[in-house]
Parts: structure tokens; sequence; C-alpha cells
């Protein structure tokens, strides 16, 4: 994207901007860029080239773009089955990402693990987990870690709001804050449990953010549609870790405009309630955010089509894949590499 | 050489590993300050301070759930569930995160770490507390399973434990706690996947673990002395990796296999070692395997009860003499 880059430095930012030209590219390149590939995904999965599942991100880009842009080198993902976001967001290449679901040697795990848990640990995705609630504690056990050897790294772990119900959930948080771990929790509200409005189903409105104060954190709700609110709250809250001010909890209101997974047509919206969300979408509101900021129309058309392109050699690479050469069913069981639990 | 409780070997065990490499640490409720609710790791907080061994609340989940995150990341951490029975309560990470990590990720984590919790019976602590729960762990690809049965064993083999890149889940004994045992001075490691010939014999194979290790010799030594029959005993110490060729090889010389498992009757380790031998060394036994366990119920507390439902030596000695003398 350096052709970008170079046409908003022809551009000064406002004084009172915070985020920069620069930035607001890569907030947008990264949403424009999940939303392609996931729209691929979705696709792929009509003409039966992905197999299993798979959840999508569409409507939630923006919390992915935020956070990916604001974690630096060597902080550490943590996430969930609708993980394809965050690993595109942390640098993960798209034919990595689409492979994995292809279920090709191309994929990030080979084929071997799949689309709910996608890992890439040269990038910081320290992996997806598809259990409810079990990355927590483990995102406190990497920030245990960095905290005990003194590096200072920042473990972040994303979760729906059908997360905060399940009893890892508040384990996590008191351990985080008792032990004043640098690990940031990221829920992203998207109204649904599944297929249950989360509302019928929790004590208080908002699931993470009202119980903030049950742990002694500051209680955080943002607009999780909007890339430069989700980046600046995202900032804070890991530069508050990376500085040994312990734990924050960030929920983040947001929508998917899919259905919970690839079989959920998600019928139980009301009616209307979509279609109210899509004036929301992320992606609208930042190509306004652009035009606001004074970036020309055909830098962010630049983008697009450098998107489109991507996912274009993405899938191409992807069919060209073969599928992974079947020594692999046995291999790394344990350490040694194999499988061997007799002698 | 020093005379040491199983207890005390614990402590010796995790102090041995935690001297050696900076990167073992060491995590459970009540094990820093209060030395552990069975004393067993009295002293390693005063030793290596607040950072190295650290309480944590009442969560289990987030217990495995941290020294899963912290070994993916670099550390070797030891974290304690108190009684195995509460592996119950935080079996995700057992069953589905620790074993699978390395396979789903295709080798690009690992997960170094040890579960040290306390197993088994005979303490008339009651269902929920005196579980022999080695076969909930021993089912699962990927993790590694011991069960020491002396203070000797439990240095050696936490020692083992904690150089091993898997994940292992280490049976402590709570009825052994007490037990003493000879044990040399200087560094212990022992080797994951190797049973011990306890006592060598001719007429029949008795397998044991943890426990019933002991009770398996004295019922040898009755054996021996009131039968005429010369029982040799393996205690198995390991469940994964598995001495198949240890105990292969027994039953190859005598001719007869027996287990004494703590565990309630279905599915205990003795049927897959008594499936491995009838499928591989049927043409060397003299006649069937049998399987000397818990009967298949709950551990009820009440003392005289629970005597009745772990196989002892008398039990051991009346079911092979009759098995063996027709």
């Amino acid at each position: 994207m350096t052709s970008s880059k170079s046409t908003a430095t022809l551009h000064s930012p406002p004084a009172n901007d915070d985020i920069g030209f620069d930035t607001r590219l890569e907030l947008y390149r990264l949403q424009i860029e999940v939303r392609d590939c996931e729209k691929r995904a979705h696709d792929l999965f009509l003409q039966n080239l992905i197999k299993g599942t798979s959840h999508l991100s569409l409507g939630q880009e923006a919390i992915a773009a935020g956070f990916g842009v604001a974690m630096q080198k060597g902080d550490k993902s943590f996430c969930t089955y609708r993980g394809h976001a965050h690993a595109l967001a942390r640098g993960v290449p798209m034919e990595g990402m689409l492979g994995e679901l292809m279920l090709r040697d191309i994929g990030l795990m080979r084929g071997k693990g799949g689309s709910m848990h996608l890992t890439s640990v040269e990038h910081g995705v320290m992996g997806s987990y598809a259990i409810i609630g079990a990355h927590l504690p483990i995102a406190c056990g990497s920030a245990w870690r960095a905290q005990y050897l003194g590096e200072k790294d920042v473990s972040v772990c994303f979760f729906g709001d059908g997360t905060t119900n399940i009893g890892a959930f508040h384990e996590a948080l008191n351990f985080a804050v008792i032990w004043k771990l640098p690990v940031v929790f990221v829920c992203e509200n998207n109204l649904y449990m599944e297929y249950t409005p989360i509302g019928e189903v929790t004590a208080v409105p908002h699931p993470a953010a009202d119980r903030a104060s049950a742990y002694g954190l500051e209680r955080i709700l943002i607009d999780g549609n909007d890339a430069d609110v989700v980046y600046r709250a995202a900032q804070a809250a890991i530069a508050k870790a990376r500085d040994g001010g312990g734990p924050s909890l960030i929920e983040c209101l947001t929508y998917r405009h899919s259905g919970h997974s690839r079989a959920d047509p998600a019928k139980y919206r009301p009616p209307g309630e979509l279609e109210d969300w899509l004036t929301r979408d992320p992606i609208t509101i930042y190509r306004k955010r652009l035009a606001e900021f004074g970036i020309p129309e055909e830098t962010v058309k630049a983008i697009d089509a450098e998107s489109k392109r991507k996912v274009e050699e993405a899938t191409a690479a992807c069919k060209a894949s073969p599928p992974a050469p079947v020594e692999l069913l046995t291999a790394d069981v344990y350490a040694d590499g194999g499988w061997a639990w007799r002698n | 050489m020093a005379e040491l409780t199983y207890r005390e070997a614990v402590a010796r065990g995790i102090a041995q590993e935690m001297e050696r490499d900076n990167r073992v640490v060491f995590l459970g409720e009540d094990v820093a300050k209060a030395g552990g609710v069975f004393k067993a790791t009295v002293g390693l907080y005063e030793k290596f301070g607040p950072l190295r061994v650290r309480d944590t609340p009442i969560s289990e989940q987030a217990i495995l759930g941290a020294a899963m995150g912290a070994a993916m990341t670099g550390l070797r951490p030891i974290a304690e569930i108190m009684f195995s029975d509460f592996l119950a309560v935080c079996f995700d990470y057992v069953a589905n995160e620790m074993p699978k990590l390395r396979y789903m990720t295709n080798g690009q984590l690992t997960c170094p770490l040890v579960i040290r919790t306390g197993n088994g019976g005979g303490v008339r602590f009651g269902a929920q507390h005196s579980q022999s729960v080695e076969n909930w762990t021993m089912m699962i690809p990927g993790l590694k399973v011991v069960a020491p049965s002396s203070p000797v064993d439990v240095i050696g083999l936490m020692a083992a434990a904690v150089r091993d890149n898997n994940p292992v889940i280490f049976h402590e004994h709570k009825a052994l706690y007490a037990m003493k045992g000879e044990v040399p001075d200087g560094e212990i490691v022992d080797t994951l996947g190797t049973a011990k010939i306890l006592r060598p014999g001719k007429d029949c194979t008795i397998l044991a673990l943890a426990l019933m290790v002991p009770r398996a010799l004295e019922a040898a030594t009755i054996l021996a002395r009131e039968h005429g029959i010369d029982a040799e005993v393996i205690d198995v110490r390991s469940l994964v990796p598995l001495d198949t060729q240890c105990i292969l090889g027994s039953v190859t010389k005598t001719g007869r296999l027996f287990t004494v498992e703590e565990n309630p009757r279905l599915l205990g380790w003795g049927a897959e070692i008594a499936s491995i031998v009838a499928d591989e060394g049927f043409w060397d036994l003299d006649g069937p395997i049998v399987r000397i366990t818990t009967p298949h119920i709950p551990l009820p507390a009440a003392d005289h009860l629970e005597d009745l439902a772990l196989p002892n030596a008398p039990r051991i000695v009346e079911k092979i003499s009759r098995v063996m003398n027709g």
C-alpha cells in the first residue's frame, strides 16, 4: 500500500487529529480486506470449497482493525472461532487464512485445525479457541509469562457476548486483576449469543461492561463499529497494560451481518434490525470518515482495488493448493513430532 | 542417602527442577504460604519467593488455563489441582485444550507443563475426594500420565515430567503421602514410559499402580509363603507412554497376568493393558487375564465400607490363589 500511503502524505492532518492519515488508511485497509475476504469465504462455502463450518465477522470488522493497528509486533492475540478477522488484522496472509478454511496444504495449519482454530505464531496469533471461555484464562497465562520474564508484550483476548455467562470469563477476570496482568479483554457484543438475543439470557443490559465493577475494573462501553473509537480504546488499554497498569475489559457494541455460522440463516432477527444496523456499517462509516478528513476518493478506490486483487490472488493460490500429505495425520500429537503412546 | 516421605519427595522434586530452570513456576490453591493442604509443597514459597510459587483463588479453570498460556509462550509451569476429582471442573483444559494444541496448530505451539494432583482413596474423604481417575487422563491423545508409588519415583518422575515438552498429568496418591522411602542424594531424573519390576517371579505377573503397588507386593509375599506362587510384581508407573515391552516380556516369562486397579471396574487402565496382551501376548498366556479392581461403585466415606471396596492384599491373594490353583 505504498502508493496510498504516499498519497496520504500529500495532506496534512488537522491539528487536533490524534490518529493521522497513515493510520486511518491502515484502519480502512484492514476493514475492507476483512470484509472482502469474509465475503469470499462465504462464496467459497456456497461452492462447497469450504467444508465443516465457518463463523464470519461481517459487520464486526472495525474491532479487528482497531486492535490490529493498535497492537505492536510481539503482542499476542487470542481469538475465538469467529477469528478470521483477527488473524488478518495481525498480518496473516489471506491465503493462509482462506487455505485453512479450505483445509488445504497452504493453510496456516495445513488443514489440521480448520476454520475455528486459526493460529499463526509468527504473527502473534496464539490460537483461536472454539470452546467458549477457554482462552480467557489462557491469555492470562501468556500475560503472566510476560510479567514474570519482564517482557513487554501485551496479550489481547477477543470473545463474544455469550462468553460473559460462562465461568471461565469470571475466573479469568478475577485472576487478571489480582495478579495485575498485562492483558486486555475485548468483548464483541454483536447482540446474539449464537441464536439467542444476549439480553434474554443475561442479568445485566451490557454483558461485559456491567460486570466490570465486580472486578474493580473501569466500565468501558464503546461503539464497536467505528474503527477510530476502537483504535483509541485499544491504544489506551494496551498502553496501560504495557506500563504495568493491569488488565482492562472493553465491551464493543457491534452487529454481525450474517448468521452465527454457515448453518444459520438468522431468521430470529426482528424485522428491520439488520437494515438499521446496515446504516451503521463500519465500512460505510469509515469511508465517510476518510472523506471528512480530505482523503481523496482515488486513494480509497486504490485500496479497494488492491484488496480485491489480493482476495483473487489468494483464492487462486488456495484452489491450486493440494490437500496436506497424509503423513500429517499422526504428526505432532506429541512434542517429538510423533504419536507414540507405547513402546 | 536419606529417608524421605512421599510428600517431602514432592517438594524436593519440584525444588530440584526450580533450582535448575528459572522458567519453572508453580501455582495452585494454598500451595505457597500454606505449603499445600497435604503439606506436599512446604518450603517452596520460602525458597523460591512469591513470583515463582503462587497461591491462586479457587479457580481451577484459571489455574490450568493460566498454566497453559504460560507454557505455550515460554514458561514450564507446574499446576496443582488439589484433588484429582476436581479435574472434572477444569476438564476442558485437560481434554480439549492442552492435548490438542500442538496437533491443531500443526506443531506451531507446544504445552510443556505438569498438572500434579492428589489422586486415590483410602483416606475416608468420600465419593468426590477419593477417586482414582488415571483413566480419565489416559484416554486422551496428547497427554502423558504418570502415577508414582514411592518417594524416589516421585522425585525422578517429577523431574522427567517437568523436562518433558508435553502436558503431563502427575497423579500423586493421597494415601501414600506419609509413606517413607530411601532416596539417594543429588539430582534424580527418571524416564517417563518405563515400568519397573519390583519383585521378580516366575509363576504370574501382577501389574499395579500407586497405592496398589505396596498392596500387590504384600500379596506377593503371602502368595509365596502360603500358596507357593512366585509372583512377579510390576509397578506400571507410567500409563502414557506405556511400557508395553516390559509387560509383554513378563507375561512371556510367567504366562499369567493379573492387574490390580484402584479405579472402578469399567475401562480402568488394566482393561487397555489386558487388550494389548490379548492381542500380542495371547500365545504366551496359560490362562485368562484377570483384573482385580474396585467394584463399579462410587467410594463410600465409612472406613469399613471403603476398605471393602478397594483391592487389598487379602483380596489379591484370594483371587490369584483361586485362579492359579483352581
